[in-house]
């Protein structure tokens, strides 16, 4: 089973509720690993206290012109026809912008004579390790390196198929937070209560209907914004899966790192009912 | 040599584009006849990225050794660079202005870009 | 005056623009909320909101958009279903599995790169302008806005992020403005860069958590990258005092300079609610500490 769990905000709860559902399951005897998919900032190994056992440095294609074989200014179709502006024709060779090629593939393709090879750079690295018992996959965005959905495809391609998967998506709607959400089976969409939440709530739930993906909800830190986004979700007949309940003990308890089912034993009834409410809207078929 | 200047405007009264990737035109100018000629550069003010490399391309197809412009980015100046095309800042002229502090070496020449990159 | 200034007054012409950025690494430290104070006592400014993706600072600034204008960036492509054979070789080449098995294109994963319509033997595919979103200008109690919404799950590539910052250049010179605020995106990718490139400073807000410092410092090396000063925030200082005091030793260590800290305080979340600024909502408590900010940043541009 492929669970993702995104909420439009960022620091609303994701990597939260990702990790205790994690951790609940691995102690339920489930097995279970933890995608951390926010490559760009990444989190959640913190509260597993995760000792990496394997990282591999992940690289893209990137074009580089053999000038012995390349027809120059009789042919120049990698130059043309390149969407992404990222291959010029200066003075008598074709130069090649590596920070703007999206690694499509299409200049080497085109090219008559294949005086395009692949050559890599580097965007970053996947890793891998376990902590308290819970199987982490994660990934690390190489700083400056623009985008983060080329990393993620890989952590999620690497992660183990196997029994349930928990990915954590990236803050946002946009393209990190699609990579995420493919050929996943049900999202879980975690809501903080304020106005801000809401209004980015909305735009995520948007999104998982446009891509007709199952979802359910989470409320988490309830109590310490309004009524809003309950109201939105029963206004939408969303499934709420699970309330999570604000409290300055829980607020400490995830600064220093520690998992609420360790520190606040009381959540574990909570996972328990979200994890049974999830089951039933899958089986359900739950959109 | 022909000199290529960004420019807001076609004609060599016009003021200089302080762009390079994104002016709205390019008055190549040739020293040795004192003629010149006028690209239109709106195409590439579209372009999602790239539009400083594509602008040094265009720069080299006219067969500039020069070029004249308010500013110029990393990717944009390593292309000209490439392309053996010496680059020169200047600000707040007409074309014809700064074709004349060029011809009277008052113009530095840049040995690196002035701004970070960007889309 | 800032290094915009600076550099621009080398060279004969005055321009005392200063922009400065508010970005986070993690989100939900109040970022936001934060821009929010700083305009409600700022003057003279022009409002940014980069952070396209997911941009709350309308629900605060309550913007009165006076012009609105379509983001189109790239293209889409599109197969004839008509023309399709079903072939195949589209999905084999397509290098972001974009192509469906049914010979669908999904627009959220094309990346407009047109390779399948090179390898199409049918002459299938043709390419599309992608509409991506919108940007807007607006004015606000606060001054002039420039914001914009992306399309859901559209591509945030930055594009979208440097028209709000080109725009809020341009507003700032035509009205005159002394700055640019800009309220960035989380992260350390696309969005954020393009929010940070060429920025006279950016401030770091942060809080006393280990995720929250874990990501400080990877954003912190983006700004070094891009050679950007800045000014860090800790928000919430009293949830993890220990960690306060980490995040401290981090920041005079790497020359930030010793952190402004704000204490946690239930405001933030109210005056949202009220859709008021924190200056708004308690002017005693918040005007004071909004402006030492504002005279910190003003010390680090004049460097």
């Amino acid at each position: 089973m492929r669970l993702a769990i995104i909420s439009g905000k960022g620091g609303t709860g994701k990597t939260t509720v990702a990790v205790n559902l994690a951790l609940y399951l691995q102690r339920e005897g489930q097995k279970v690993c933890l995608a951390d998919c926010d490559v760009e900032e990444p989190n959640a190994h913190f509260f597993l206290d995760t000792a990496w056992s394997r990282e591999q440095k992940q690289t893209a294609a990137v074009p580089e012109i053999d000038n012995a074989k390349c027809l120059g200014e009789s042919c120049l179709q990698c130059v043309n026809e390149c969407r992404f502006n990222s291959l010029i024709w200066m003075a008598d060779r074709v130069m090649v912008f590596p920070e703007l090629c999206h690694a499509c593939g299409l200049c080497s393709f085109l090219c008559p004579v294949e005086a395009v090879d692949e050559a890599t750079r580097e965007i970053g690295l996947v890793r891998h390790g376990t902590g308290r018992g819970v199987q982490v996959w994660g990934g690390l965005l190489r700083i400056g390196e623009a985008m983060a959905s080329p990393l993620i495809s890989r952590v999620l391609k690497n992660a183990p198929g196997e029994g349930v998967l928990i990915a954590d998506a990236p803050p946002g709607t946009s393209c990190p937070a699609v990579e995420t959400l493919r050929d996943v089976d049900y999202v879980i969409l975690v809501g903080e209560p304020t106005p801000f939440g809401l209004h980015d709530f909305k735009i995520a739930v948007e999104l998982v209907r446009k891509l007709g993906l199952a979802l359910g909800t989470v409320i988490n830190r309830d109590g310490m914004g309004d009524d809003q986004m309950e109201k939105y979700i029963q206004h939408e007949r969303l499934p709420l899966l699970a309330r999570l309940p604000y409290s300055r003990q829980a607020a400490e308890a995830c600064s220093r790192g520690e998992p609420l089912l360790e520190a606040m034993p009381e959540f574990k009834e909570i996972y328990r009912n979200m994890w049974e409410n999830l089951q039933k809207e899958m089986q359900a078929g739950g959109k | 040599m022909i000199i290529a200047v960004s420019s807001q405007g076609q004609e060599l009264k016009a003021p200089l584009d302080p762009r390079f990737g994104r002016a709205a035109y390019f008055i190549f100018y040739d020293t040795e006849n004192d003629s010149f000629e006028v690209l239109n550069n709106k195409p590439n003010l579209n372009a999602s990225q790239g539009a400083g490399i594509q602008a040094a391309q265009a720069v080299s197809r006219g067969k500039a050794g020069a070029v004249i412009t308010g500013h110029c980015g990393p990717k944009a100046f390593s292309a000209l660079q490439a392309g053996g095309i010496a680059v020169y800042l200047c600000q707040g002229n007409t074309v014809e202005d700064s074709i004349h502090a060029y011809k009277e070496g008052r113009l530095k020449q840049a040995d690196e870009a002035d701004k970070a990159g960007h889309w | 005056m800032g290094k915009l200034a600076k550099r621009n007054a080398g060279r004969g012409q005055i321009s005392i623009m200063q922009e400065i950025v508010v970005i986070s690494g993690k989100g939900g430290t109040g970022k936001t909320s934060l821009v929010s104070g700083l305009a409600a006592t700022g003057t003279r400014q022009v409002l940014g909101d980069c952070d396209v993706d997911a941009s709350d600072l309308h629900l605060i600034m309550a913007p009165e958009i006076r012009e609105t204008h379509e983001f189109i960036s790239g293209q889409q492509a599109q197969i004839d279903p008509d023309l399709c054979t079903g072939c195949g070789l589209c999905r084999a080449y397509c290098r972001f599995h974009a192509i469906s098995e049914d010979y669908r294109v999904m627009g959220e994963h094309c990346e407009g790169c047109a390779l399948c319509l090179h390898v199409c033997p049918e002459s299938a595919v043709s390419m599309h302008d992608r509409h991506c979103g919108q940007w807007y200008s607006s004015s606000t109690r606060f001054g002039p806005m420039i914001h914009a919404s992306l399309g859901i799950g559209q591509e945030n590539s930055g594009k979208l992020v440097s028209i709000v910052r080109k725009e809020s250049h341009q507003t700032a010179q035509e009205k005159g403005a002394e700055n640019v605020l800009g309220d960035g995106a989380p992260g350390v990718g696309c969005p954020v860069i393009a929010s940070l490139t060429n920025a006279d400073m950016a401030i770091l807000i942060t809080e006393p958590t280990r995720s929250a410092f874990a990501d400080l410092r990877r954003v912190f090396e983006l700004t070094k990258h891009f050679k950007i000063p800045c000014l860090a925030v800790i928000n919430k200082a009293d949830l993890n005092p220990d960690i306060t005091v980490e995040i401290e030793r981090f920041c005079l260590e790497y020359g930030l300079g010793a952190p402004v800290k704000l204490t946690y305080d239930q405001d933030f979340t109210r005056a949202q609610i009220q859709g008021q600024s924190i200056v708004e909502y308690h002017p005693e408590k918040w005007t004071r500490p909004m402006q030492d900010i504002w005279r910190s940043a003003a010390e680090i541009l004049k460097h």
